[in-house]
């Protein structure tokens, strides 16, 4: 059974850059239609079941606004 | 680490001066270009710290080369951390030495010529100094995906390590990409890191003559 | 057992006093004709165990002194003018950052390459902050080998206590020279005064430690240069030094400092010889120059005596407050006054 992990983004540190949903491997994310307090479009957890915990999106964001848990 | 306590940085001038900022270390700011002069007294003084002297192009391979070719000539024990961006970020994206033939900027409006406009070459950093006697550890990464950050994170690890062995000197070169200064979205700049930084700053260790790095070495290339 | 007096170049001599006072770091670069120093420090700083580098250029050197001194390390360079020209921009952040170093300036004739010869070309770089922005930095003047010893010595002091650069602004004379000296009782690091400010080597608990001359947000910059102004202010009551001779019941009163006022020393004695009434003035400090005491003697006439072709004496203008007449004698291109020369000058202006 594979690894599930769970996936948190402060939406209001996040900048939209969406490079978490570029390197979700299994497109977990996507950008949110409600922009954050800066007006900026966050991404957002959109298949919270297809996460692997993978921590891809950890990785690659710019601005430590994610957060992966293993379950 | 447990090294906190006893480590400094050294934030020059471009986007690498908000790194005082952003790291939890004491911090020496030092002029453009004299970061690897700057660091290597305060790790001379500082033998048992860890010092990072953290560049962006222009600051290493543009005014600073003579500074970054003596330092590592000398062997010094800090760490550079080289932050190749290909552009001027700071100021709003000029040219730089490490800027592709054909990438466009505001002092390249055309692209880089270096034949008809003599805008020189981009410059291979790790290359040029692994000719040196006194590099022993060249690695260059990228922050494109999740699997280089990974990898570069254990090149910076690895560098960190040799560096509090006493070894020197060493030096990790990270491909950023800098949507703001390419014009680019985040996800377009990723894109190009790829499909034109990589090919040319080709990814991997240039050099290690690392004391216990034969071994190392081996396990990792299984 | 007192200290013997050695026979030195001024060069070495002033190697060997910073030594005494406790140099950790030493970054220097090959320029005639201050090579004997960089050479003393490489001998006797390696002898030691402490920090020696021939850097790539001055303003690598510079750069090290500022990186060592950041970290709280006794930290010191010595050049000659065209060096002294590419550490200007470290010299500026070592004062934007209050970052004690000592910088030595054996200086020689120019501009541009110029010449190797001893000149005084310096004063207004020196002086008046060769570097951008709104600053000052300790000058010292010696006009002897034991003064370059003494002066070398106390400046690593100044520089910790007043958190500055401060130069030793010497010529190639005084550098090349040979003179009896007695050097100084190396100091105990014990007295050093501490530097909390420094980075490196941070206690727990305390917050991180930042050495460093930025400052974009303009409020906080007018206010934080207005506090070193103040810091400046004090020195100019504590710190100014001259020496004087003569000068109560002079007509003349000869003014320089360094090599320029050896040759004003002889030529004042030859002149009393011949019943006229010439004083000297010599400034030790530069910088905080001794305006106080020069203004007690507006009113004077003066002859500003320099090897360049007149820098100083517009200190000695500004600080007579026009109430004085004052005169020029100079050589520059590395010719160095002669007392002859001099007293020629004098009996002209005295009309004797």
């Amino acid at each position: 059974m594979a690894t599930k992990g769970k996936t948190e983004i402060d939406r209001e540190r996040c900048k939209g850059c969406l490079l978490c949903v570029r390197a979700c491997p299994t497109k977990v994310l996507a950008a949110d239609v409600e922009p954050n307090s800066w007006g900026y479009y966050p991404a957002r957890v959109v298949a919270p079941d297809k996460c692997i915990a993978c921590g891809n999106c950890f990785a690659v964001c710019p601005d430590v606004a994610i957060t992966v848990y293993k379950l | 680490m447990g090294l906190q306590q006893k480590s400094v940085i050294l934030n020059p001038v471009g986007c690498s001066i908000w790194a005082s900022i952003y790291f939890d270390f004491d911090s020496v700011q030092v002029p453009h270009g004299r970061t690897p002069a700057g660091a290597t007294a305060v790790k001379r003084m500082l033998p048992d710290h860890l010092v990072i002297c953290y560049q962006g192009d222009g600051d290493l391979a543009a005014i600073g080369t003579a500074e970054a070719v003596h330092a590592a000539n000398r062997g010094e024990k800090f760490t550079t951390i080289f932050v190749n961006n290909a552009i001027y970020g700071m100021t709003g994206g000029q040219m730089a030495p490490t800027t592709l033939v054909g990438q466009k900027a505001t002092t390249a409006p055309y692209g880089r010529d270096p034949v008809e406009a003599g805008m020189g070459y981009p410059i291979r950093v790790l290359e040029m100094l692994a000719t040196l006697g006194g590099t022993k550890y060249l690695a260059r990464g990228a922050v494109n995906n999740a699997a280089n950050t990974r990898k570069t994170k254990q090149y910076i690890k690895k560098a960190f390590e040799a560096q509090m062995r006493g070894e020197g000197s060493t030096m990790v070169e990270i491909l950023s990409q800098c949507p703001t200064n390419w014009a680019m979205d985040p996800v377009e700049s990723v894109g190009w890191v790829e499909s034109d930084m990589i090919p040319f700053y080709k990814l991997g260790v240039v050099k290690d003559e690392l004391a216990g790095s034969n071994e190392e070495s081996k396990e990792a290339a299984k | 057992m007192a200290e013997e007096k050695r026979l030195m170049k001024g060069n070495e001599a002033m190697g060997e006093a910073a030594v005494r006072a406790g140099c950790d770091a030493y970054f220097g670069y090959p320029i005639t004709p201050q090579n004997e120093l960089t050479a003393y420090m490489a001998r006797h700083m390696l002898d030691k165990k402490r920090v020696f580098i021939q850097a790539e250029s001055e303003v690598s050197a510079i750069n090290m002194v500022y990186g060592a001194a950041a970290t709280g390390a006794r930290a010191m360079t010595s050049s000659s003018s065209p060096g002294i020209s590419l550490k200007q921009e470290g010299i500026s952040y070592a004062c934007g950052a209050d970052v004690p170093i000592v910088v030595i300036n054996v200086a020689r004739s120019g501009p541009g390459l110029g010449g190797i010869s001893p000149a005084q070309g310096d004063y207004f770089q020196s002086t008046r902050g060769g570097g951008h922005g709104d600053y000052y930095h300790i000058v010292l003047a010696p006009k002897s080998v034991q003064e370059a010893a003494d002066l070398t010595y106390e400046a690593f002091d100044l520089a910790d206590q007043w958190r500055m650069p401060a130069m030793v602004l010497a010529d190639g004379m005084i550098g090349q020279m040979m003179e009896g000296v007695v050097l100084p009782q190396p100091k105990d690091p014990a007295t050093r005064i501490a530097k909390p400010w420094a980075s490196g080597n941070r206690p727990a608990g305390r917050d991180c430690n930042h050495v460093d001359s930025t400052h974009l947000v303009p409020e906080e910059f007018e206010q934080a240069n207005i506090a070193r102004f103040k810091r400046y202010d004090e020195m100019k009551k504590l710190l100014p030094r001259w020496e004087e001779q003569h000068v109560e019941d002079a007509d003349l009163i000869l003014t320089a400092y360094g090599t320029s006022a050896r040759v004003s020393l002889g030529a004042m004695q030859m002149a009393r010889k011949l019943g006229l009434k010439v004083g000297l003035w010599r400034p030790i400090t530069l910088w905080p120059f001794p305006e106080k005491r020069l203004g007690e003697l507006a009113g004077k006439r003066f002859l500003t005596v320099e090897m360049s072709m007149g820098q100083y004496i517009e200190d000695v203008k500004l600080y007579t407050h026009g109430k004085s007449e004052v005169s020029f004698y100079g050589r520059c291109g590395g010719m160095i006054p002669t007392e002859e020369d001099l007293l020629a000058e004098i009996r002209r202006i005295l009309k004797k």
